[in-house]
């Protein structure tokens, strides 16, 4: 692999510019049911903002931190959220993801059950779709080659 | 008034991306379509989104109102950072690769 020069303009921006992303990412996966997005649009953002850390610093540095292992663990989790909520209104008695039997378990009334439950699906989709997309990116980035040593 | 001024904004703003355009056409190699269209984009969608949020408050300025037109301008701010940076990445890129810029001698294909 080439040497890699560090370059003050692109590390500075991409300092300045990846919490407002990720800030920003959370808001449409919290605000999906008013507005325009949801949990697969802020996944997208928030993997997003890996990438852009990916491609600003060096790929090995960043997997220090973010490892192989735990984007696994995330993405099987934010599965296991989506399907366990759906589960749990089945095994309440209603119809998979139908969340307004949720109030017999959360001390609210039926529409705020409702409500919570479609928040909490779309944490689970976007915690997937993080993952999924920095997943996907170092496998095309390196060729399939950043398993094991970083 | 404020509408003559936002129609203004976005006639400066088609200009600077109809000279982007040119220079992306016209220009003989990488880094001189890389200048062109950096500065050229830039500008030009600065100038157009913030006509846009100007635009926005002819009815009057009321509260909803007003936050939209902050929202477009957050846009407007981001894709002013933005933009040059990914024009200095992608330049670099190329410099980076040995690239070799465009001479009167040597001609690029």
């Amino acid at each position: 692999m080439k040497e890699r020069y560090p370059d003050v303009t692109i590390e500075t921006i991409c300092r300045l510019l990846i919490p407002p992303i990720q800030l920003f990412a959370l808001y449409v996966i919290a605000h999906g049911h008013y507005s325009p997005g949801g949990g697969f649009q802020g996944g997208c953002i928030l993997g997003a903002s890996f990438i852009m850390m990916f491609i600003a610093y060096d790929i090995g540095e960043v997997k220090r931190k973010m490892q192989e292992k735990l984007n696994t663990i995330l993405c099987s989790t934010g599965v296991l959220i989506f399907a366990g909520i759906g589960l749990i209104c089945l095994i309440l008695g209603a119809n998979y993801l139908d969340y307004g039997i949720l109030h017999n378990i959360l001390p609210v009334h039926q529409a705020k059950a409702r409500a919570l439950g479609t928040l909490g699906i779309e944490i689970g989709v976007g915690i997937a779709v993080t993952s999924v997309m920095v997943s996907i990116f170092l496998n095309i980035a390196t060729a399939g080659e950043h398993e094991g040593e970083p | 008034m404020i509408t003559a001024f936002s129609l203004f904004l976005f006639a400066i703003g088609i200009f600077f991306f109809f000279t982007a355009t040119v220079g992306l056409l016209r220009m003989p190699d990488f880094y001189c379509r890389m200048q062109a269209t950096g500065k050229g984009d830039t500008m030009g969608a600065f100038l157009t989104v913030t006509a846009l949020a100007l635009y926005n408050l002819h009815y009057g300025f009321t509260l909803s109102a007003v936050l939209v037109s902050l929202k477009i301008m957050f846009i407007a701010v981001f894709i002013f950072v933005a933009n040059p940076t990914a024009t200095h990445a992608i330049a670099k890129a190329g410099m980076d690769c040995g690239f070799e810029p465009w001479t009167r001698e040597r001609r690029a294909e």
